[in-house]
């Protein structure tokens, strides 16, 4: 962390007349811009040389945390390792200067590896088939949902309006719901943190359209009831919908086809490794079951055996203009062709074996609400020890200190203190016990010396932020935080 | 066993299995009903090395033709300065995720503040969220966050001279969301006035979409149109392509409530579709109703000035059904690049390249109609890309421009073509592509 470089926005560090570009001289000759349709005024864009601009990213570079700086278990978020070789092919300029309205006679490749990944993705999750279109796992969810209602509607079932969430579920799952048309009705979780089936038998009935699930749950327990719950789900005329979140630790154990689910998505940037970008971009793919390809978004290519290029439009629904993140599909394929079968089977159990080392090693000092094996991922009810006012977002913020990415916190709802952990296949045994070494520590200091824990961060370059005066006072551009300098 | 991405050594395993009291890694998925295990074989091919898997994309990247893109669409071939893919591909902002633990993240928290003031710039509005996913997705939630902001009109009108590719996403939302879309007719390439005040007047609406330039290139004259909206409690949303507003008449300036529209005209790669970045900027008031990211500025514990996710109770973690939207996760790094790309270029530089453009753009078309097999679809004004009517066969026209190494325009319909200019093209490319005609 660079917290002496910590500090400008690139607005500050703007001079009049400085320029950071070169373009070639006009060889036109004069075309004016008539007055009437030029804005008043430049846009009020900083003026700097091209050193200053890269010292200025570079130097925030160092006040940013990513996978590759140190262990980073945020739960829910699979931050895996990104290789770099699939970076490089993202930025191929076969790949990179393709225009995505080029006759597909001029982009065979791309449409191959665009089909590459669809098949790849089918076999892996038991589907029939993908689309790549959507561009983001939250527009997944969408998308699936638009696939089943759809579905419905096509045979004439219109009243099939409800959505089934678990109590347990993430944000995204009501609120795609919701953007849906959709009405959200929730299951409740038993004690043991999984579906409740008798709460779910009295909710089925022909109002409800989809029932979507993560599996493993959002507490990282495999729903072990998961046959008998698509059962009941298809029994009362609704689909089932897969939440891709935590498709990692199914990885060579379980098929979300096989599991009965009918539509999913899944988030190439957890599972399969494309970098999470300071949040985005990643890709959304969705796959469907047999006998609902026909639903799929349109603009979708397929190869088969004879052409190569089968442009697809099966349906009236469009998520976007053209084929998704096709950059991030590129590296997802690069990713899966590297690992090939033989390794592709191995992360889910290397992920699911390093979750388990956490949970055991600092069970005895951690709260562990419901003491079971565990999928890719847990979750703490924070300290045991309550008596000595620490928190989980104290714990949190003393990780920092520490030199982790802090776990996910505060989520799932269904506990006070959640702190929930993901490490991801790639951690070698050494980080993790270093680590859990971390995390007991901080519950001794929690007892010895709770202030420091409290008071925490120290050793970033910023302290703990006041969220309430940003929210309350939102000042949002440099225009504005000018101003009020002034 | 061993693996380049899996650290584990067989004792670590068992060790690691013995702390948690199962014999083996099969153990471990003793949840997992039997019925449903997969014990198979992917059918995927074996590993490959990393000189197997380049050498694949190559020859993938082979079956691809290089061709020089006179072609637009929404879609601009734009300059990247060599600085932005050094700078984004910088791995403390590349494998990092959305900014939850500030005190570390104030590098992203950074770049998204400052792009949020560029955008807000270069649209003339008051504030800007961190990104959409593409221009089509955020005009989409620009209609949804209309109709929420509209208290009971359900309704949206959209012109016939919109992009329709964003139409058909607009539809899409539209119709499982419960929004009526309305089409605005277009009279000779560009939005009917008469038509829109009519359907506004109508009562029931929400939301106005219109393009800016609009999908055949021509500058429209929106005087009136905000007046009109606001006049019948719409709002008035405009869609543009974010370099052309370096020098255009902004959305703020035309009256309008919402700008959106896609940023990959600031020196993003074409990349066959994405990723680009959406953009959506807001007058103040309607913050609230925002969907996706917003950061602010605050202070730290220590006094310091420092910037944070903010507004979040617009967000699915907090509101789930009751949220402005289900985005979470969308275009951040991209939002980086055009950050870096607005940083360099500057206004000068930013105005400079949509000059270069319109030149470009100008000349061509006149070059064009000189041959005498073009005549310009449209008297309207235009920026960089423009329809023309050709008098012979456009598909073999086409056809032709390509067997040369060009992508010679979007065919519109029947005998129009559409091409587009950037500040990439010479004037050498420009005469080969016209001799060939």
């Amino acid at each position: 962390m660079n917290s002496k470089l910590y500090g400008n926005l690139i607005f500050e560090l703007s001079h009049e007349g400085r320029r950071g570009y070169s373009l070639p001289k006009n060889e036109f000759g004069r075309y004016d811009i008539p007055d009437e349709l030029r804005r008043r005024e430049d846009a009020a864009l900083p003026e700097c040389d091209e050193m200053t601009v890269v010292r200025h990213y570079t130097n925030h570079s160092g006040n940013n945390f990513g996978v590759n700086n140190g262990f980073y278990p945020l739960g829910s978020c699979t931050m895996k390792y990104n290789p770099l070789i699939n970076e490089e092919i993202a930025a191929m300029p076969e790949f990179a200067c393709l225009h995505p309205l080029q006759p597909a006679s001029t982009c065979r490749g791309a449409i191959k590896a665009y089909d590459g990944l669809q098949k790849a993705l089918s076999e892996i999750s038991g589907l029939e088939r993908f689309t790549l279109n959507p561009f983001a796992g939250a527009h997944g969810e969408l998308t699936g949902l638009m696939i089943i209602r759809s579905y419905h509607i096509s045979r004439g079932d219109t009243k099939r309006t409800k959505v089934i969430v678990p109590d347990s579920a993430h944000g995204t799952n009501p609120a795609s719901a919701a953007v849906c048309g959709l009405d959200v009705v929730e299951v409740k979780s038993t004690a043991d943190g999984i579906v409740d089936v008798e709460d779910l038998k009295g909710l089925l009935d022909d109002t409800v359209a989809a029932m979507m699930m993560t599996n493993p749950n959002t507490l990282g327990l495999f729903e072990q009831n998961i046959p008998e719950i698509a059962g009941m789900v298809h029994e009362c005329g609704a689909l089932m919908y897969y939440d891709g979140a935590n498709l990692n630790p199914m990885l060579g154990a379980c098929r979300p086809g096989d599991m009965g689910f009918d539509v999913m998505h899944i988030n190439l940037h957890k599972t399969f490794s494309t970098p999470h970008g300071g949040g985005g971009p990643g890709d959304g793919p969705v796959g469907v079951r047999k006998g609902l390809e026909q639903f799929l978004p349109s603009d979708n290519f397929v190869c088969d055996a004879t052409s190569s290029d089968k442009h697809t439009v099966d349906s009236d629904i469009f998520v976007g203009a053209y084929h998704g993140n096709f950059a991030v599909i590129l590296r997802a394929y690069a990713y899966i062709l590297t690992l090939g079968r033989e390794n592709i089977k191995r992360v889910g159990p290397l992920a699911v074996l390093n979750a388990n080392y956490i949970k055991e090693s600092l069970k005895d000092v951690y709260e562990l609400p419901i003491d079971a094996p565990c999928m890719h991922e847990f979750v703490f009810d924070g300290l045991r020890d309550k008596s000595t006012g620490v928190t989980t977002m104290d714990v949190a913020k003393r990780l920092l200190d520490y030199g982790y990415h802090a776990p996910t916190i505060y989520f799932p709802l269904l506990f006070h203190e959640s702190l929930m952990i993901e490490p991801a296949e790639n951690e070698s045994k050494e980080t993790i016990d270093g680590f859990i070494a971390v995390m007991r520590k901080i519950a001794e200091e929690s007892v010895a010396c709770p202030e420091e824990v409290k008071s925490a961060p120290h050793g970033t370059p910023i302290g703990r932020v006041d969220d309430v005066l940003a929210a309350k006072h939102p000042v949002v551009t440099y225009k504005v935080l000018k101003s009020e300098k002034a | 066993m061993s693996y380049k991405y899996f650290p584990h050594t067989e004792a670590e395993v068992d060790e690691m299995l013995g702390r948690i009291g199962v014999k083996s890694l099969e153990e471990l998925y003793a949840e997992v009903p039997d019925s449903i295990r997969f014990r198979g074989e992917y059918d995927l091919p074996e590993a490959m090395s990393e000189m197997e898997v380049r050498r694949l994309f190559r020859e993938l990247g082979k079956e691809n033709k290089q061709l020089t893109c006179f072609a637009g669409a929404g879609v601009y071939d734009h300059y990247t300065p060599a600085v932005v893919p050094g700078i984004i591909s910088r791995s403390e902002y590349l494998t990092s995720y959305t900014p939850y633990q500030a005190e570390i993240s104030q590098g992203t928290l950074h770049y998204i503040f400052e792009y949020q003031s560029m955008m807000a710039e270069l649209t003339g509005m008051d504030v800007s969220n961190a990104s959409m996913y593409d221009g089509t997705t955020a005009t989409a939630e620009a209609c949804i966050m209309a109709v929420a902001s509209g208290k009971k009109a359900g309704k949206v009108l959209v012109s016939e001279t919109v992009d329709p590719k964003t139409v058909r996403v607009i539809k899409t939302y539209s119709k499982f969301h419960g929004i009526d879309i309305e089409m605005i007719a277009a009279v000779d390439g560009a939005t009917d006035k008469a038509d829109f005040e009519r359907k506004a007047a109508q009562g029931g609406v929400a939301g106005v979409v219109v393009q800016q330039p609009n999908y055949y290139g021509v500058v429209e004259d929106y005087s009136g149109y905000a007046d009109t909206a606001h006049a019948n409690k719409a709002l008035l949303i405009m869609n543009s392509v974010a370099a052309d507003l370096a020098v255009l008449k902004t959305p703020g300036e035309w009256g309008a409530d919402i700008a959106v529209g896609d940023g990959q005209s600031l020196g993003i790669p074409m990349s066959f579709g994405g990723p680009y970045i959406g953009y959506m900027c807001c007058r103040e008031k309607l913050i609230r109703k925002m969907p996706g990211r917003i950061v602010g500025m605050t202070k730290d514990s220590r006094g310091q000035r420092a910037f944070v996710l903010t507004l979040q109770a617009r967000e699915q973690h907090i509101r789930r059904q009751k949220a402005t939207s289900n985005i979470c996760s969308n275009e951040s790094l991209m939002a980086l690049f055009v950050t870096v790309y607005m940083s360099l270029m500057g206004k000068a530089g930013l105005r400079e390249a949509a000059e270069l453009s319109y030149a470009g753009a100008h000349y061509m078309a006149e070059r064009l109609v000189a041959t005498g097999r073009f005549v310009m679809a449209y008297d309207r004004p235009f920026f960089n890309e423009f329809c023309v009517r050709y008098d012979g066969d456009v598909d073999a026209l086409q056809k032709k421009f390509i067997d040369n190494g060009f992508f010679g325009g979007i065919k519109v319909d029947g005998n129009t073509i559409m091409f587009a200019v950037t500040e990439k093209r010479t004037k050498e490319e420009i005469d080969s592509l016209i001799a060939l005609v």
